[in-house]
């Protein structure tokens, strides 16, 4: 996997470039199955019959989704690395293509762009305890991580994964999380903004779950997607208990047309969230983080 | 006739009732020749195939918010200023279809645009909009990904730089380093020489391109006096210059002042209209726009200019990051000033002056850049962000 270091000392992937021959058009790839996640979420799986063995792509990484006639958005691809032959995306439908694409059937097509921007950290975190923060829709984009950490749980230290949802109607991946939760060696925490009646499990934001999980804040790599706000205080709170910025990573969101770097929409500060992210090391980003409005 | 080598750098003669003859050359070659012509009251980019098209007789007036076309007595074609258009309106146009999709069944089938442009020769580009061409090349033609509209357009340009006779009053090239010459990116470089009753063009030659089109037009040896009359038009054009922008330590003084309250009285002016940033020789930001037919069974991606300046531009679900004024006037002095140093090592403003000509409340970013270096600090003015390396 060749990663180069470029001038503004970000890891970039580049593996995947041109995993698609032409990266402003869309190729159409055919719904397989879909799956209900929540009442707003849906999980897609797609192949193309022009490539049986699928996309390469790496962990963290996005396409661009396009219904036909609608319009496009990006997507984080939440499936599994090591099986590129069905591409996998989890949507929550929150506008006009968004909700285009949570109501396709199978045998429906979507074109797709990418795989674009920047992985997970894993080969920095080898040997290293790992702690995987997720918020609501955050967590598919940390799927393909957590897959990747399970396959080769002997080469990480602690790993565990804290998760937080707004309700518990809102929980993605829930069969999946129970299964996670019994794996060994794999610390799994839930929580809840707003418990509802039945819910036994814990209340509150995420970050009241962080005391709850080991870690050595010198040998630590945190993996963080959510809300800006919850990544906020999430770093935060590592950062108080000795995980240098270097060590911890996000995941960023800002609105993306081209993902390449040319329609200018998704900068912030000197980077392009598309191409020299969406996953930062929080040392990069840290003085344009977080500002209003930047 | 054996005339003098014809290399980059070497200087010509060419008198200027022997232009339309170069403008023939340019067609005949298979060109398609874009020039400066009067329209609608300004001077714009278009198609030019004669010189009668070009603005003799015609100079304007630019202050902040200004822009007046003023008839001369004078014989010259290029002593007006630069108008609103810049060569980014030929390659990197306003609108462009990226492709076009049709239904298929339960599918649909792709067809990329791959309609040739034309083979364009332009003629009176300033040494600010070659700068800004450059500064494009780096944004579209990178290591990364290739922009192929842009770049299918960009390839075989050729390009007769004209260098200016006059400084606008909104002009800062000289601050810059981007002008009034013409010293890179050109096939051919001209100096418009009036002297009495001899009007006439220093050619300079930037390239083999430009030789060739050269040795079928009448030319002569430049003289010693002929080459420091250009010069000198050159150095009073420079001399002109009441503008300018000082970029010491630009992109920390901009990085380090995102909260100062200078922001907060710019933006109390600012329109947000946009309209900087469609003038802007180097603004690249573009938005898709998907549409259909009303059967839905055709549809296409048309890439649009679209600008920091609207609310839409950084628009996600539930919001706008950049809702306010002072947010997207910092955004995008911050970009041209601090973040293209970081994306594509050069800074992206080229000191052509058009956005304090096209604001409609005349503000001036040389006044901005000054008002921040006055009242602003530099925390760290050796310590950059990140590990950037230096332009």
């Amino acid at each position: 996997m060749p990663v180069r270091e470029d001038k503004r000392g970000q890891e970039r992937v580049w593996e995947t470039r041109g995993s698609l021959p032409e990266p402003m058009l869309p190729l159409p790839f055919t719904v397989r199955k879909t799956r209900k996640e929540t009442h707003d979420t849906y999980t897609l799986e797609l192949q193309s019959e022009s490539r049986p063995g699928g996309l390469a792509f790496a962990a963290g990484q996005f396409n661009m989704l396009y219904a036909f006639g609608v319009g496009e958005v990006p997507v984080s691809i939440s499936g599994d690395p090591a099986a590129p032959e069905v591409l996998v995306h989890t949507v929550r439908a929150v506008g006009p293509v968004t909700r285009a694409i949570s109501g396709v059937k199978p045998g429906d097509m979507l074109g797709v762009r990418g795989p674009f921007g920047t992985r997970w950290p894993l080969e920095d975190a080898l040997g290293s305890d790992v702690v995987v923060v997720a918020g609501g829709i955050g967590l598919a984009p940390l799927r393909p991580a957590l897959y990747q950490l399970f396959r080769r749980r002997r080469d990480y230290k602690r790993v565990a994964l804290l998760y937080g949802a707004r309700s518990p109607r809102d929980i993605l991946y829930r069969r999946e999380l129970g299964r996670w939760d019994k794996r060994p060696g794999v610390d799994v925490h839930v929580t809840v903004d707003h418990a509802t009646e039945g819910w036994g499990g814990n209340e509150g934001v995420v970050t009241a779950l962080i005391p709850k999980v080991e870690f050595d804040p010198a040998a630590t790599v945190v993996m963080v997607c959510g809300p800006e706000i919850m990544m906020r205080f999430t770093v935060i709170e590592f950062q108080k208990r000795g995980v240098p910025s270097e060590k911890i990573y996000i995941s960023m969101e800002r609105n993306m047309q081209c993902g390449i770097g040319f329609c200018g929409h998704c900068q912030l500060g000197p980077y392009f969230v598309c191409k020299d992210g969406p996953v930062f090391r929080f040392g990069t980003i840290e003085t344009f983080f977080g500002r209003r409005e930047m | 006739m054996p005339g003098p080598a014809l290399e980059p750098g070497t200087q010509v003669v060419m008198e200027s009732s022997d232009l339309q003859k170069f403008i023939d050359v340019l067609w005949r070659k298979g060109y398609h020749v874009v020039g400066p012509t009067v329209r609608n009251g300004v001077v714009v980019y278009d198609e030019l195939k004669s010189v009668t098209d070009l603005p003799a007789g015609w100079t304007d007036e630019q202050e902040g918010a200004t822009y007046r076309l003023k008839k001369t007595d004078g014989k010259a074609f290029f002593a007006y200023g630069i108008g609103p258009d810049s060569l980014k309106k030929f390659l990197h146009p306003p609108v462009v279809r990226l492709w076009r999709a049709r239904r298929e069944g339960a599918g649909f089938q792709t067809v990329e645009e791959t309609e040739e442009p034309p083979k364009y020769a332009f003629l009176g580009v300033r040494a600010c909009d070659l700068h800004a061409v450059a500064a494009h090349d780096r944004v579209f033609t990178s290591e990364e990904y290739a922009d192929p509209s842009y770049a299918r357009r960009r390839r075989d340009i050729f390009v007769v730089a004209v260098n200016c006779a006059k400084a606008g009053n909104t002009c800062f090239c000289v601050s810059m380093r981007t002008g009034p010459k013409a010293t890179v990116g050109f096939d051919l470089a001209l100096t418009e020489i009036l002297e009495g009753e001899r009007h006439y063009f220093v050619v300079e030659v930037g390239s083999e391109t430009g030789a060739a089109v050269l040795r079928e037009i009448p030319f002569k040896e430049a003289t010693a006096a002929e080459k420091s009359a250009a010069e000198r038009v050159i150095a009073a054009t420079a001399g002109q210059m009441r503008k300018a922008l000082d970029t010491t330590n630009i992109r920390e003084l901009l990085y380090d002042n995102p909260e100062h309250p200078f922001w907060d009285e710019v933006a109390e002016r600012c329109l947000t209209c946009g309209n900087c940033t469609m003038v802007c020789p180097t603004c690249f930001c573009t938005a898709v726009e998907d549409v259909t037919d009303l059967a839905g069974e055709t549809a296409e991606r048309r890439r649009h200019w679209d600008s920091c300046f609207t609310e839409d531009f950084s628009y996600l679900h539930g919001g706008s990051v950049r809702a306010s004024a002072k947010a997207r006037y910092r955004q995008w002095m911050t970009h041209k000033l601090a973040a293209w140093l970081d994306q594509f090592g050069t800074l992206g403003c080229v000191g052509c002056g058009r956005c304090i000509t096209w604001c409609p409340v005349g503000i001036d970013i040389t006044e901005q850049a000054r008002a921040l270096r006055d009242k602003g600090r530099i925390e760290r003015p050796s310590v950059t962000v990140g590990e950037h390396a230096s332009p």
